[in-house]
């Protein structure tokens, strides 16, 4: 059971190596460094790890390149706020509007009762279900039309794009029911438990890490099966998969359905720690970023994912406070300059380098072995010489 | 189309593309136990009968019964599980993945996508790949990335990767196609021995490797069966000679 775990899992040696070291950045060096403002400002930047890890699953191992990512993300992060608005929107708090007891926002668009679809809402239960089962049966029914139709490539691309395009149209639209481009705003507190202040964002930072590490183990998990060497099969020969009895679609679906749900623990994650949601985090500039992030930290790396993510966004932060109108295109120079030159990534280089490091330490090893046996020698011969 | 005896039996069989007839109401019955070569010049329309087979191209006429079991409206993967194994070509394999993954990957177990998620490896299965491997010529090789394979060996693995999958009609597109001719005898060899229990479709271009081991050769020219018999009434066969000498 405990080797299961340890090869499985954890992924062996190198593995588990890269799993310490993340969990020490991310639990021990950044919350001793930075101040809680900096801190939350890390965690969010972590949830957008989510979807960088789900990306490193549907596109690195599962072969089709999904440009709609925020879709997930979005309907995990706004499945989270609608349960927070409803809490936030009672009879007290909402009294001085037309109808009180609904979202101020809905107040705002002349609605005058809560819509069906937000009553369920209520229930924290349903909420934490829904943000598992929404973007998973989206992504189903998505993956099914496609993949059913051997829709792949870049059609595939072009159309979750369209699909991230249509949702933002469609939540900016309907102003009333969604927030519109504002999104679900002030979100005060979780089943009472105020989510705003310094204590709350240190446990869901800390909940948030968990659960990205919990993440990444599953999907070890996953890839180690035979699943994923199918994946991996796929990828090469995919008609000797077909041919071999498998329903290849099937398995695509699923990965696709898998890295949905994976976005939306991020999107659902984001609302908690940054007290909002908007469509903003739903279309393509977000759907394209997530990309970046996975191209960067490496595609086949699911660690590799999440430093990737942490470098841009630092990048982003440290880079767009001085030159924000150069930002843009010093991160599509970023892409290309990594599809071209470091088609692996940050993980690509770590091995790459990593190796070299090794071997250098093996060199001074050798070097020290010599000089030893020329010290010997030189005894030996001096000792032959005095007798 | 009536209850047949025969493992395969394709009637009719019409595949047009674009109005040009690739296969034009062809009539094929193999038995049981039978190793059947198909040969023709090139365009005959060979590697297209086994794309109606397999389902990779869909027909546009007539019906092919698998032991009496319709195959035209089945997608590729129930007609592997119905029992149909088919190489391709060129060598398809996974060169990522070591000779013992790939047949571990071809094991008929964990199909779906939740089984092969809990999909684990036994004793049984670790005996019966060491047994292909075995068969293939591969048994010392199972470590190696595929990539690193001959030729030849990669058509071997091919071989094995369907044999583990025990399939009642085997069939092999230019089986030995950049063998040696060691290879080819060792490939004879193993064909002899596996058609027992099983129907085996090979196409060949090889004339004495036909030879040694068609029980039965059909010759196809222009979607159309120009011949069938064995080796020696084919090579005497006055229409047989027109074709292949006349192009």
């Amino acid at each position: 059971m405990m080797s299961t775990f340890y090869t499985r899992w954890l992924g062996g040696r190198q593995g588990g190596i890269a799993i310490m070291l993340l969990m020490l950045l991310m639990f021990v060096v950044m919350p001793l460094w930075l101040d809680i403002f900096r801190l939350n400002l890390v965690g969010k930047y972590l949830t957008y790890a989510f979807a960088a890890v789900s990306l490193v699953m549907v596109w690195g191992y599962g072969g089709v390149l999904s440009l709609g990512q925020g879709i997930f993300f979005g309907l995990g992060g706004y499945c989270m706020a609608m349960f927070l608005k409803l809490e936030a929107s009672d009879m007290a708090s909402t009294a001085r509007q037309t109808t009180p007891g609904i979202p101020d926002f809905m107040d705002w668009n002349q609605i005058t009762h809560l819509p069906a679809f937000w009553e369920p809402f209520h229930s924290l239960t349903f909420t934490i279900l829904a943000i598992f089962v929404v973007p998973a049966v989206f992504a189903y029914i998505i993956g099914a039309a496609m993949f059913k139709r051997r829709v792949g490539g870049v059609y595939f691309s072009i159309i979750t794009q369209a699909i991230a395009s249509i949702l933002t149209i469609l939540i900016i639209g309907q102003q009333g029911y969604t927030g519109g481009i504002n999104g679900i705003t002030d979100l005060k507190t979780l089943h009472g438990w105020n989510i705003n202040t310094e204590s709350a964002k240190y446990i869901l930072y800390y909940l948030n890490g968990g659960l990205l590490i919990g993440v990444i183990l599953v999907c070890r998990y996953v890839l180690s099966s035979k699943l994923g060497r199918l994946l991996l099969a796929m990828r090469d020969k995919e008609d000797r998969v077909r041919f071999s009895g498998y329903d290849v679609s099937n398995f695509k679906i699923f990965i696709f359905s898998l890295g949905a749900i994976i976005s939306a623990i991020g999107g659902a994650m984001f609302t908690l720690q940054v007290g909002f949601m908007s469509p903003s985090f739903v279309g393509i500039v977000p759907s394209i970023e997530m990309v970046i992030f996975a191209a960067v930290g490496g595609r086949m790396s699911l660690v590799g994912a999440v430093f990737g993510t942490l470098m841009v966004n630092y990048g982003k932060t440290a880079f767009s406070e001085s030159f924000p109108e150069l930002w843009l295109f010093l991160m599509g120079g970023l892409f290309i300059g990594v599809v071209m030159y470091f088609p692996n990534g940050l993980a690509g280089l770590w091995e790459k380098h990593g190796q070299k490091w090794a071997s250098c330490i093996r060199r001074l090893q050798c070097v020290s072995a010599v000089k030893n046996w020329a010290e010997n020698r030189r005894a030996a011969k001096l000792g032959a010489t005095g007798e | 189309m009536s209850e047949t005896d025969f493992a395969l039996a394709i009637e009719d069989l019409t595949v047009s593309f674009d109005g040009f007839k690739a296969v034009d109401g062809l009539n094929l019955y193999v038995d049981k136990n039978e190793l059947r070569v198909v040969i023709g010049p090139n365009g005959a329309g060979k590697t297209t009968v086994l794309d109606l087979i397999c389902g990779k191209t869909r027909s546009t006429l007539g019906s092919i019964k698998f032991k009496n079991k319709e195959l035209t409206n089945l997608s590729e993967h129930q007609i592997v599980h119905a029992g149909v194994g088919r190489k391709f070509q060129t060598p398809s394999i996974y060169e990522n993945l070591t000779v013992y993954e790939n047949l571990e990957v071809s094991y008929p177990k964990g199909r779906s996508v939740f089984g092969s998620l809990l999909f684990k490896m036994t004793t049984e299965i670790d005996a019966r790949i060491k047994e292909i491997a075995d068969e293939i010529f591969l048994k010392e090789l199972l470590e190696t990335e595929a990539a690193l394979l001959s030729h030849g060996q990669k058509q071997w693995l091919e071989i094995g990767m369907l044999l583990i999958q025990d399939p009642e009609l085997l069939m092999l597109d230019e089986p030995v196609a950049g063998m040696s001719v060691k290879e080819r005898d060792q490939t004879a060899e193993l064909l002899k021995r596996i058609c027992v229990g099983r129907s085996v479709l090979v196409i060949e271009h090889d004339m004495d490797f036909v030879a040694k081991i068609a029980h039965k050769v059909t010759v196809l020219h222009q979607g159309k069966i120009l011949a069938e018999g064995d080796m020696k009434s084919v090579q005497n066969n006055p229409e047989v000679i027109e074709v292949y000498l006349g192009h």
